[in-house]
């Protein structure tokens, strides 16, 4: 690991400051001088492969005391950035009112690590893909701009199938997300001029040209919350994967529903594991609208998911088996008892 | 170090026999140049060992490090606390398991410097007195065991997931037991162990 300076952030002006010192110089962030230290389960073992080359750390978890909260109101909720991904997925009224977000963390890594890992470090949580994590291929268009893709022609079984481009094709390998961007969550991010919102679905950038730019935070900019209208007690996370625990999604789906009288009033669809972003199947839930749900529906609904799907020489089996977790992940939906 | 936890029963010493058979192998940690921007704001020089105040089994350790030190090698190679183990080094193996404020994390990917003022429990710090603590006991009653490497980290997430309530089915033991790799395949009598030692720990 390369030295670095350490930090420790008291409050959030302080956090910010010492970020954004060495912002003006630095685009985009993935590449920033200064990192934030939460959980560190990404950023320290990304250190130590070489991938990321902080120069200074900022660890920010002082800020916990205010940036922790786990509050489900009366018709909202809101996270804490600093929320521990356990503590969450512990709580009664997550479990009851937002089974999809308890899921998609209790699912996620190992207990270790849920202890450790913040909801705010999550969702920035870097891709699994081999070539990014090994420095000894050069060819890595999110960490050596313009140096090609060796996942393109390379071993792609864990790669993405919806929001490639021709420059990346990396998974992002997140749960939580999903079922953030299922449940329409808006996220708050803290900077110099204070705090701004945006949709959650705004946070993450497709890789397009760019696959070095992977969210829509400056480098001096924290995420420090997240907010959800409504309860969900009707939504699931299904997760497939290669071992039944402590694994990455080789397919996944947050589903939320509002059935009322067998009649699907609003249905969300997001789909993890198969993309290049967290992933909202607007096109497939719309499908579900005002409909009673049956099998031929959730079939007509997985195909529509990933109509756009585009598979390579050793993934495309991501396709087939994620209309299959769709399909599966509605009918647990529907059936579930809440 | 004059503490309790880091004395041995004389005799033979696996640690000891193996660096004095080997000649000096441990090799301190290597520092590289920072190869960046010098424009990052500087909270100290990063090439000066930072003083560090561990709480380690109830004592204090008071510490120069490196500021890239991470809790796991502070334990091994500046405590001689050798019980937590390095495996994978990358938080995929669970062997370096250990207790910060009563939570089980992964210390190999938790830096000395964030661990301030935080109580830190190893293996070391599980037995009382000469009496075996229950999970350790479950572990060579079950022979929840062959080469031993992963158990150290296997015990301290054994206490923590009874602890969390965790360990009430073998399916809830085996999922969050998941984050502890055993390469020998020691499984179905890991547990066993937790199943024993559970009842045991709930009563306190």
């Amino acid at each position: 690991m390369r030295s670095f300076s350490y930090q420790r952030a008291t409050d959030p002006d302080m956090a910010v400051q010492a970020l954004g010192a060495a912002a003006a110089s630095n685009n985009p962030l993935t590449k920033a001088t200064a990192q934030p230290l939460a959980g560190g389960t990404t950023l320290i073992d990304l250190m130590k492969l070489d991938v990321m080359r902080p120069a200074a750390i900022v660890d920010i978890n002082p800020l916990a005391h205010a940036w922790s909260a786990i509050e489900p109101g009366g018709d909202a909720l809101r996270l804490g950035a600093l929320a521990k991904m356990s503590d969450v997925a512990a709580h009664a009224e997550i479990q009851r009112s937002y089974p999809v977000i308890a899921d998609s963390l209790k699912l996620a890594a190992s207990a270790q690590l849920r202890n450790m890992a913040t909801l705010g470090g999550n969702v920035m949580q870097r891709t699994r893909c081999n070539y990014f994590r090994d420095v000894s291929y050069e060819n890595c268009n999110k960490r050596n701009p313009g140096s090609g893709c060796a996942a393109m022609d390379g071993v792609n079984r864990m790669h993405a199938v919806l929001g490639t481009s021709d420059q990346c094709i990396a998974t992002y390998p997140g749960d939580f997300a999903q079922a953030l961007i299922a449940l329409d969550a808006t996220v708050e991010i803290t900077g110099k001029a204070g705090t701004r919102s945006m949709p959650f679905a705004q946070l993450h950038k497709a890789p397009g040209s760019t696959p070095d730019i992977e969210t829509a935070l400056q480098p001096g900019e924290l995420i420090s919350g997240f907010s959800i209208r409504g309860r969900w007690p009707r939504s699931v996370y299904l997760k497939a994967r290669d071992r039944q625990s402590y694994e990455f999604a080789l397919s996944s789906a947050a589903i939320a529903l509002d059935v009322q009288d067998g009649t699907i009033r609003d249905a969300r669809v997001a789909l993890g594991g198969v993309a290049t972003v967290p992933w909202r199947a607007r096109e497939a839930e719309a499908l579900l609208r005002e409909q009673k749900f049956d099998e031929a529906l959730a079939q007509r609904v997985a195909d529509a998911a990933f109509a756009d799907a585009r598979g390579r020489r050793h993934n495309s089996f991501k396709i087939a088996l994620g209309k299959r977790v769709v399909a599966r992940a509605l009918q647990q939906a529907v059936t579930m008892e809440i | 170090m004059s503490d309790k936890s880091s004395s041995r029963p004389s005799g033979f010493d696996r640690r000891a026999f193996m660096a004095g058979a080997a000649g000096s192998v441990l090799v301190p940690m290597t520092a590289r140049a920072a190869a960046q921007d010098a424009s990052a704001p500087v909270a100290q020089d990063p090439s000066l060992p930072v003083e560090v105040t561990l709480r380690v089994n109830g004592k204090e350790k008071h510490l120069h490090l490196d500021a890239r030190t991470t809790v796991l090698d502070a334990l091994r190679e500046h405590l001689k606390l050798t019980g937590s183990k390095k495996g994978c080094d990358h938080g995929q193996c669970g062997a370096c398991t250990v207790l910060i404020d009563d939570r089980r994390v992964v210390s190999c990917l938790t830096l000395a410097l964030a661990a301030e003022g935080q109580e830190i429990t190893t293996i070391e710090g599980l037995a009382t007195d000469d009496r075996l603590h229950p999970m350790q006991q479950a572990f060579i009653d079950n022979d929840a065991f062959q080469c031993g490497y992963c158990t150290p980290g296997q015990i301290m997430s054994a206490v923590a997931c009874v602890k969390e309530g965790h360990a009430g089915n073998e399916a809830d033991i085996r999922e969050y037991m998941s984050g502890n790799i055993c390469r020998c395949a020691a499984y179905p009598n890991i547990v066993a162990a937790v199943k024993q030692a559970a009842p045991e720990i709930m009563k306190g």
